[in-house]
């Protein structure tokens, strides 16, 4: 059992190789030349050459693309070309309110998507259901800054219950922390809310028609019990698949909520680095989000058989 | 690592063990209400695209300083903007970016992808490759993944375009794949397999006419998280380049206005949420017609 989770992990590996190569390649082909850039204003031609070389630029790609992967396995991301600060470090200035954000979208999502879900299984074909229905299509369809600045139209702006913009640090009290966030995390989360609900939704309707299920209710078990205790077991599998794979959405989203909210995120460093074009920042925000997100299914993947005994590794 | 389903449309596969018995495409798709309002909003959409120029619109990028952030009148139904162009006309024009954006988003990812999922699933050799670096592609967040690409280029709406289809195509690549998987073994494609039919033939006749609905329902959600992602690029600026107006760069523009002048950003907010809404309207009555399995349950 434990050497195949062991190969379930050695599996990633290739995949996550696939990802630094492919993030690697969008700097090589990033226009621009970074050497003119580090060598400064004044430099002649000849510094421009010897800051090549420095840095290395002057090596074909497989050199390259080794030398990186190396200073990669030791936490060095290169250097940013606008505040020649290390990325490694700038990333971790910012981290506090994108993992704040994050972290409080993702557990309000799943703390009110799993009982909608559950309530419109339930209630199947009832208005319940619908609206829940609904609301997936709904969540779906409004773009998460959209829904931002409705939130912020309404709560700031009119009611002028929120703060506009701004995040404030665990540091200055968790009150002040949370309210900051309230905003963000709502508009990240509807479109997580939709999509956990709705595949919940589908999950346990179908499980709700198999034989196992109508064999305990032909046995006089409490329907609650039947659907607590036999059917949501085993949607629990496709329940936190979904929730896994959202947090792909959660970290598109980041950078566009950050933005919106003006929250001094990693996703505010990603939109600032692009308009920049600081592509060691761009590169370093990428690798670091999809190995977190890779990290996170891998995590997922790996709990499944405590929710489901058959399924093992 | 195995990503197996990607986030929205496929995370409802349908499966296609059991057809409804033909009716006609039209009675299909119209005889479901969801569908028939989505494409009823699209086909109005449409005719603004089109006939943008004719429905009291001015030039959209003209500017005029001595009209800077008019509140709504007869001469601009939506008032006008920072600079003093109408948001009216710039807004019908935008119209035109997202429905390009989504409409050949989704076809160049569903080409590319049916090509890839249909060569991974048939050749065996070189679907391991193949769905390893689909695998990557995946494993970087689409929005994110579009961003980096755009990044790399001068901003322009074909760049845009072609940024949003590679991170849109293994998403269509992994469907194809696992329908191709799916049908390989049955009788009717061993039967053609040995009345010596090419690998190409077996593909084109027998394998893709049966994997063509949920390729079109997954085409309508990839048009609407093609609007949505161009859309986020030029909110933050990294999309439709500026002399474009496009819903998202209004906004970006209107964004410094939000606590005086809301509705500079509230309109084209409106305006995308119903496009974006009206697309997945269609998926959603199309995936439930297609599929008998849903519709029973609904």
């Amino acid at each position: 059992m434990l050497k195949l989770a062991f190969k379930r992990i050695l599996m990633t590996v290739p995949v996550m190789f696939l990802v630094a190569l492919l993030v690697f390649s969008l700097l090589y082909l990033a226009p621009g030349d970074p050497a003119v850039v580090f060598a400064g204003d004044q430099a002649t031609p000849e510094q421009i050459e010897m800051t090549r070389q420095r840095m290395g630029l002057d090596q074909p790609f497989v050199q390259r693309f080794g030398t990186w992967l190396l200073n990669l396995a030791q936490g060095d991301l290169g250097t940013s070309l606008i505040s020649n600060v290390p990325v490694a470090k700038l990333i971790g200035q910012r981290l506090e309110p994108t993992l704040s954000l994050t972290l409080l979208t993702l557990v309000w999502s799943a703390l009110v998507a799993i009982p909608l879900a559950i309530l419109a299984a339930w209630k199947r074909g009832s208005l319940i259901d619908r609206g829940v229905m609904l609301l997936g299509v709904a969540g779906f369809s409004i773009p998460i800054f959209v829904l931002a600045y409705i939130l912020s139209y309404v709560f700031a702006l009119e009611l002028r219950w929120l703060p506009v913009q701004g995040y404030k640090p665990l540091s200055d009290g968790l009150w002040p922390w949370f309210r900051s966030l309230i905003m963000p995390a709502a508009a990240l989360g509807a479109g997580y809310v939709a999509l956990i609900s709705r595949i919940g939704r589908t999950a346990l309707v179908e499980i709700m028609q198999q034989d196992y299920i109508r064999t305990a209710k032909s046995k006089g078990a409490n329907p609650r019990i039947v659907l607590f205790r036999h059917a949501l077991k085993n949607a629990a599998v496709p329940i936190s698949t979904v929730i896994g794979l959202g947090v792909g959405l959660l970290i598109g989203g980041a950078v566009v909520t950050e933005t919106v909210f003006a929250l001094p995120g990693v996703g505010r460093l990603t939109a600032d680095a692009i308009l920049r074009r600081d592509y060691p920042v761009i590169q370093g925000v990428v690798l670091l989000f999809s190995f977190s997100y890779m990290l996170i299914n891998l995590a997922v993947d790996l709990l499944y058989p405590i929710f489901d005994p058959r399924i093992r590794y | 690592m195995t990503l197996r389903n990607p986030p929205i449309a496929e995370a409802l596969p349908p499966v296609f063990e059991e057809r409804t018995p033909r009716t006609g495409l039209a009675a299909l798709i119209l005889g479901n209400l969801s569908t028939s309002i989505g494409l009823f909003v699209l086909f109005l959409l449409l005719l603004i695209a089109i006939f943008a120029p004719w429905l009291g619109t001015v030039d959209p990028l003209a500017i005029d300083p001595t009209l800077r952030t008019r509140p709504p009148s007869a001469d601009h139904f939506f008032g006008t903007d920072k600079l003093g162009r109408d948001l009216w006309s710039r807004v019908l024009f935008g119209t035109r970016v997202s429905l390009i954006v989504g409409f050949a988003v989704a076809v160049a990812a569903t080409l590319l992808g049916v090509l890839l999922g249909m060569v991974s699933g048939y050749v065996r050799v070189l679907d391991g490759l193949l769905m390893r670096a689909m695998d990557a592609v995946m494993s970087i967040p689409s929005i994110l993944l579009a961003i980096a690409l755009v990044a790399l280029t001068r901003p322009s709406v074909l760049n845009v375009i072609i940024a949003i289809t590679v991170a849109e195509i293994p998403r269509v690549a992994r469907l194809v794949r696992s329908v191709v998987l799916s049908l390989r073994d049955l009788p009717y494609v061993e039967a053609g397999v040995v009345s010596g039919s090419s690998s190409a033939k077996i593909l084109r006749r027998h394998i893709l006419p049966n994997a063509i609905a949920p390729i079109i329902v997954q085409a309508t959600y990839i048009c609407a998280s093609a609007m949505i992602i161009e859309a986020t690029l030029s909110f933050i600026g990294a999309g439709t380049p500026a002399s474009i107006p496009s819903w998202g760069n209004i906004m970006a523009e209107g964004k410094a206005l939000w606590q005086v002048k809301p509705m500079i950003v509230l309109i084209p907010a409106a305006f995308l949420s119903v496009t974006v809404l009206a697309v997945n309207m269609v998926g959603d009555g199309l995936r439930d017609a297609l599929d008998s399995r849903l519709v029973k349950d609904v």
